[in-house]
């Protein structure tokens, strides 16, 4: 098969990436390895998609379909249960599904496949090995998608707004949630969750605290929870034993990328394709867009950035070449940047997350400044900097400075 | 001044606010006037949005996700489930289908938010 455009993975990013491509005049292939177009929206029953986008808040397959139904009218061919098993670099992807093998020949790639989960294995939390230990979007797929129920009763470890959420679904199903404990001092989540996820239930939840040992023989029986000190270490003869069959794991994704090992720059820190503000990879023929850039809190974000790689890969098929950019750099108090290069021409999008929570900050970039009142690590920054103030600059810097 | 976050929306605005006699005399912080609709019953009766799924027959999916068309009051919430988890319905539904209607007569609806299609075997 030959096409312009192949946009590899069909969540919110891949979905707007091809949709954008196709009213860019591209011939477009979408896939992806699940059934159905819609990525992690589909299991996401929960409402806080849309706002931005769509000026009205929707649930994930609400989200979903909204542009799965777009797709139809343009020129786009959707191949589910197709997995793009090898990308080369004269520009050839090989395919695999239920139908056989086959090769897609391409001018451009939209790389678009998401984020995973952090497995239970990189904690190293010593103990049995039971049954009962699920992480949350694992958990999320059984009771939203498959209609299973995990267990009876749970401890949910990470506050962040999937363990949250997580927290709410399984009370709501019936699931006794013990406790959330959280190893930061503060919620790694949402604010709005913390009240209607786990305040609206009395769900405890237990900050500076981690899980230090499972305990089962089969199935998990007991989790160990001890407070942490400053630097993380559990501090000796805080231990408290929840007894609990089910530990539910909300800790961290980490962007997809192993696809294109070799062909293109990561981002040290996001460990994500580092890209540019048109979402250009190191490698030209490459695009990439939402979750296996950077982790966004809000689809609507990824939806935008999804839009802009398609329309540029678009333009790349037809011919069009692009600057490689400067460079954007961390300065202080910042943990994640996106994009990491800056094309001039357009305003540039940023998108930030502090390092830690900051009662008034003052964000620069280039001779650009605002004030933020609340700055905290869940909550990413989105910043539209005007062009003229970053002009003429060799790299871009993004510092929040403390008051 | 007292504080509260609006749960409407991810946006989360921390709205701040002056009770006087009862009543709210001064409010800030909130980015769109759905804020104060949500204080006012904040102190009044408090309502959440509740999203969960319904059984479905013959579908492509074993359940459909389902929400409540409008927040209902909190103290609804335990019911709701109780009398959702009882209900069964068939294949096909599309999104936006109500699948209860006025709901314990607070108005609210209980409508599907995805469409499932009938099983093809
Ligand atoms: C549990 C949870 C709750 C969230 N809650 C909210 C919320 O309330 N509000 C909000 O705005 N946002 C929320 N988000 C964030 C938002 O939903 C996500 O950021 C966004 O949907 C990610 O889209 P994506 O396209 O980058 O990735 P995904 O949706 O993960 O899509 C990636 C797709 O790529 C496919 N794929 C991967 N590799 C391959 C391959 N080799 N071949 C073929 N296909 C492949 C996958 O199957 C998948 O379908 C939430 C996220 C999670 C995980
Ligand atoms: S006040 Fe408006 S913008 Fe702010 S959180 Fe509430 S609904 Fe969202």
């Amino acid at each position: 098969m030959k096409t312009d455009v192949l946009v590899i993975g069909a969540g919110a990013a891949g979905m707007a990436a091809a949709l954008s491509a196709a009213k860019n005049g591209a011939r477009v292939i979408l896939t992806d390895r699940d059934e159905r177009a819609g990525g992690i929206l589909n299991q996401c029953i929960h409402n806080g998609f849309g706002l931005h986008y769509f000026k009205e808040e929707l649930t994930g397959p609400e989200y979903a379909e909204r542009f799965s139904t777009l797709l139809e009218n343009y020129q786009i061919t959707l191949l589910t249960d197709c997995h793009v098993h090898n990308v080369k670099p004269d520009r050839k992807a090989v395919l695999v599904s239920p139908k056989g093998v086959f090769e897609v020949e391409t001018k451009s790639i939209v790389y678009t496949a998401g984020a995973r989960e952090r497995p239970f294995g990189t904690l190293m939390i010593p103990g049995d090995r039971p049954s009962g230990i699920f992480t949350a979007g694992v958990a999320q797929k059984y009771m939203n998608i498959e209609n299973r129920i995990i267990g009876k009763r749970a401890l949910i470890l990470g506050s962040g707004d999937i363990g949250m959420i997580m927290a709410r679904r399984l009370t709501l199903e019936g699931v006794e949630v013990v406790a959330v404990i959280e190893r930061l001092p503060y919620s790694g989540g949402l604010l709005r969750n913390v009240i209607q996820c786990l305040e609206d239930y009395n769900i405890p939840l237990y900050l500076s605290s981690t899980v230090v040992e499972v305990r089962g023989k089969e199935r998990l029986e007991e989790v160990v929870v001890a407070q942490v000190d400053n630097n993380y270490r559990p501090i000796p003869g805080t231990e408290r034993i929840f007894k609990v069959d089910t530990l539910v794991l909300s800790v961290g994704l980490i962007p997809q990328v192993e696809l294109l090992w070799g062909l293109v720059q990561l981002d040290p820190i996001s460990k994500g394709v580092s890209c540019s503000n048109i979402g250009q990879s190191s490698s030209e023929w490459i695009f990439s867009a939402g979750n296996c850039t950077v982790v966004y809190d809000l689809v609507d974000y990824v939806t935008m950035e999804g839009e802009k790689a398609g329309k540029y890969a678009a333009h790349y098929a037809k011919g069009e070449r692009f600057e490689t950019g400067v460079p954007i750099e961390i300065g202080e108090n910042v943990g994640v940047i996106f994009p990491r290069r800056y094309v001039s021409g357009e305003d540039l999008v940023l998108y930030i997350r502090s390092k830690k929570p900051i009662e008034g900050a003052t964000l620069v970039v280039g001779n650009f400044e605002r004030r933020f009142e609340d700055v905290m690590p869940s909550e990413m920054i989105r910043i539209k900097i005007p062009s003229q103030k970053i002009m003429g600059f060799e790299r871009i810097v993004v510092s929040l400075k403390e008051e | 001044m007292d504080r509260i976050v609006c749960v409407q929306c991810p946006v989360g605005c921390k709205i701040k606010f002056e009770i006087v006699d009862g009543k709210i005399a001064k409010v800030e912080g909130n980015k769109c006037p759905r804020g104060l609709a949500y204080l006012e019953d904040e102190l009044r009766e408090p309502k959440r949005i509740v999203p969960t799924s319904v059984k479905i027959i013959g579908g492509n999916y074993p359940l459909v996700s389902v929400k409540t068309s409008a927040p209902i009051p909190k103290k609804y919430i335990p019911e709701l489930m109780k009398k959702l988890r009882q209900i069964e319905i068939n294949a096909p539904v599309k999104a936006g289908d109500i699948i209860v209607k006025n709901i314990f007569d607070t108005g609210v609806d209980i409508i599907a938010t995805r469409t499932v299609s009938k099983n093809s075997q």
